[in-house]
């Protein structure tokens, strides 16, 4: 039987609601600031390894970005890091505390579908998160203009747009795991728990996870020759299982133009013609990420279709 | 009060797996009136509710609320029918008024009427002076009469509350079941859960008793006693002086109790006051009190349920 009404009913207001909360929460302010501070810190540790350079560099703009002094971290791989937790903290009570708050029965009470209460709380969380890396983005890019003195060049624009896309996708991905748990546990410190587990995982053990999981099967002389095609192909894909394997992959494409390939050709003609090429143009970057860009977009739909489905089937009552 | 039923259900029907929390219920509630739904905890009564309001699916059954059906239209149905849910709880970092103006907006009232309807509402249950404090700061009774502002900001045809009482001192559940009953006089239809039995007698015109997802007894207050404790009346005497007992025990077709010293309940099957006082005064004792005993609905409650497991 079909439900009369539209599910986007009261969407807006929840939406409104939502970013409103988020944006005044202390919460946010808290990892607003410390993104900020943090991100101020690489760009200008970046703009001081970059006054050392005197060769002449096309890419200036996104050197900013990805240029670290060790020890500290690269302002790129410092997001990496810290994206999925600002989307955790954003998501992992979003279901949870409304049954303990015992607000949900009186919201679903009202003429309202779940559909415009789950879909509102999800947008109304990327908004924010948008809202910050936007603002970020804009910040950098204001810092770079004044400290360079040089404007960004058009491909450097599209590049950093592309990159700001994928952030996006990549919160949105983190964004729907936290919210995945938040349905799946009655406890917000469960749900976090469990969110900072698997972000654990990806963020430090997956790599090794991957390595295992590829010598299932390995000969002793594989020890001494080396892996095999086969088991190098099965360990990436295993790697890019994890939703920040994408995002770090999209990210050296899009701002690294000189990267040619995610991995090394064993023929050796083909590696040079790769690796010590000239930087590829924006569009074969972009068509070079386009399979982990449509893969952070799929894993946003997919977890999120799990959220909507568990969400669905929850009884009304804790 | 007119006939036509607002809340109609038959042969209502809900299981989770193999548990059946609702077992083929019927129940017509009509407009206008207030409805007690009476019964221990897990007899069924939320899970009603929440059926009548679309917010759990129906297992089996039909179901009519103000004439349209819940599965099929939820969103008509709440636009038209307020639910205050049982422990009600709030945003507690939002002010009592942020908080109806929240859920004013999802149920879609006019823009230029949310205020004025807030302010009524918030006005009407003592909350004006607290409105724009944070809910966090709300006391137990505070938060209960912010949900049933949020019941009259709705201005529906029909307000179901699930233990609108819970929790709360006697002083501000009489406060509250006093607004219930202003609900009624504003032409809602008012369907009221709870245990609190001495409540429902004072503010429901009708009543139904809940037992295992059942309705096991539906009617007035009046009705339902004489179905469960007959059509006998009840005396309570005080007295003392000469053989009191004695003379009592003579008289016909009477059960007595002894209560106290000096004081007996005698149950017969019509009122005896003019003999009991008669034969109290001929054996020379003196009467301090004399009177008809009210039947309560919390007896009606304990006799079923006695009886129910002395069948069982």
């Amino acid at each position: 039987m079909r439900r009369k009404g539209s599910p986007w009913t009261g969407m807006a207001t929840v939406l409104t609601k939502e970013t409103i909360d988020h944006i005044t929460s202390a919460r946010m302010i808290v990892l607003e600031l410390l993104i900020v501070i943090t991100a101020i810190g690489a760009v200008f540790a970046a703009i001081g390894v970059m006054r050392t350079v005197t060769t002449e560099d096309p890419f200036l703009f996104l050197r900013l970005l990805t240029v670290a002094r060790e020890p500290f971290p690269s302002f790129v791989s410092f997001l990496g890091f810290v994206v999925p937790i600002v989307a955790i903290a954003l998501g992992f009570d979003a279901i949870n505390a409304e049954y303990s708050r015992r607000t949900l029965s009186r919201i679903l009470s009202q003429p309202i579908y779940r559909d415009a209460l789950l879909v509102g709380k999800f947008l109304a969380a990327l908004l924010t998160l948008s809202l910050t890396f936007v603002a970020l983005w804009l910040l950098i890019t204001g810092l770079g203009l004044i400290t360079l003195g040089v404007p960004p060049s058009g491909e450097e624009v599209g590049r950093g747009l592309m990159f700001l896309l994928a952030t996006i996708g990549y919160a949105g991905v983190w964004l729907a795991i936290a919210m995945m748990f938040s349905a799946l546990f009655r406890a917000p410190a469960t749900s976090a728990m469990a969110s900072l587990a698997l972000w654990l995982l990806f963020a430090v053990f997956w790599s090794i996870v991957a390595g295992l999981i590829s010598q299932i099967g390995a000969t002793p002389e594989d020890l001494v020759f080396g892996p095999t095609q086969q088991q190098v192909e099965l360990e990436q894909w295993v790697t890019r299982l994890s939703p920040n394997t994408l995002y770090g992959e999209v990210t050296l494409a899009m701002l690294n133009p000189a990267t040619r390939a995610f991995t090394m050709p064993t023929d050796a003609a083909v590696f040079d013609r790769i690796v010590l090429g000239q930087p590829l143009p924006f569009d074969q970057s972009v068509l070079l990420v386009w399979p982990q860009f449509t893969g952070l977009l799929a894993g946003v739909l997919i977890l999120f279709t799990v959220v909507y489905l568990l969400f669905q089937r929850q009884e009304i009552r804790a | 009060m007119s006939d036509t039923a607002v809340i109609e259900a038959e042969a209502l029907t809900k299981r989770y797996g193999r548990f059946t929390a609702v077992d083929r219920l019927d129940l017509a509630i009509r407009q206008g009136e207030v409805f007690g739904l009476l019964g221990p905890n897990g007899s069924g009564k939320t899970t009603t509710i929440l059926m009548l309001l679309g917010l759990t699916e129906v297992t089996e059954g039909k179901v009519r609320v103000v004439g349209l059906d819940p599965t099929h239209d939820p969103l008509e149905v709440k636009r038209r029918v307020a639910y205050m849910p049982d422990t009600v709880g709030f945003y507690d970092g939002l002010s009592g008024r942020e908080n109806l103006r929240y859920t004013a907006r999802l149920a879609g009232i006019e823009r230029d009427q949310v205020e004025a309807r807030i302010t009524e509402a918030l006005t009407r249950l003592n909350l004006a002076d607290v409105g724009d404090k944070r809910v966090g700061a709300y006391s137990r009774g505070m938060r209960q009469r912010l949900g049933l502002a949020e019941v009259l900001m709705k201005r529906p045809d029909v307000a179901i509350l699930d233990e609108p009482t819970a929790g709360l001192d006697p002083q501000s559940t009489h406060a509250l079941l006093d607004i219930i009953l202003g609900l009624k006089h504003d032409g809602i239809t008012v369907v009221l859960s709870s245990h609190l039995l001495n409540q429902v007698q004072r503010i429901c015109d009708r009543v139904g008793l809940f037992n295992k997802g059942r309705l096991a007894l539906e009617g007035t207050i009046p009705e339902l006693v004489q179905r469960v404790l007959g059509s006998s009346v009840r005396l309570v005497v005080e007295a003392h002086g000469g053989q009191v007992a004695e003379a009592l025990t003579r008289l016909p077709n009477t059960r007595i109790e002894m209560l106290a010293p000096n004081r007996w309940r005698l149950t017969a099957d019509r009122d005896y006051r003019e003999q009991v006082s008669t034969a109290i005064q001929r054996v020379g004792g003196q009467i301090l009190a004399l009177g008809i005993e009210e039947p309560s609905l919390d007896e009606v409650y304990t006799r079923y349920f006695e009886g129910e497991r002395r069948a069982a």
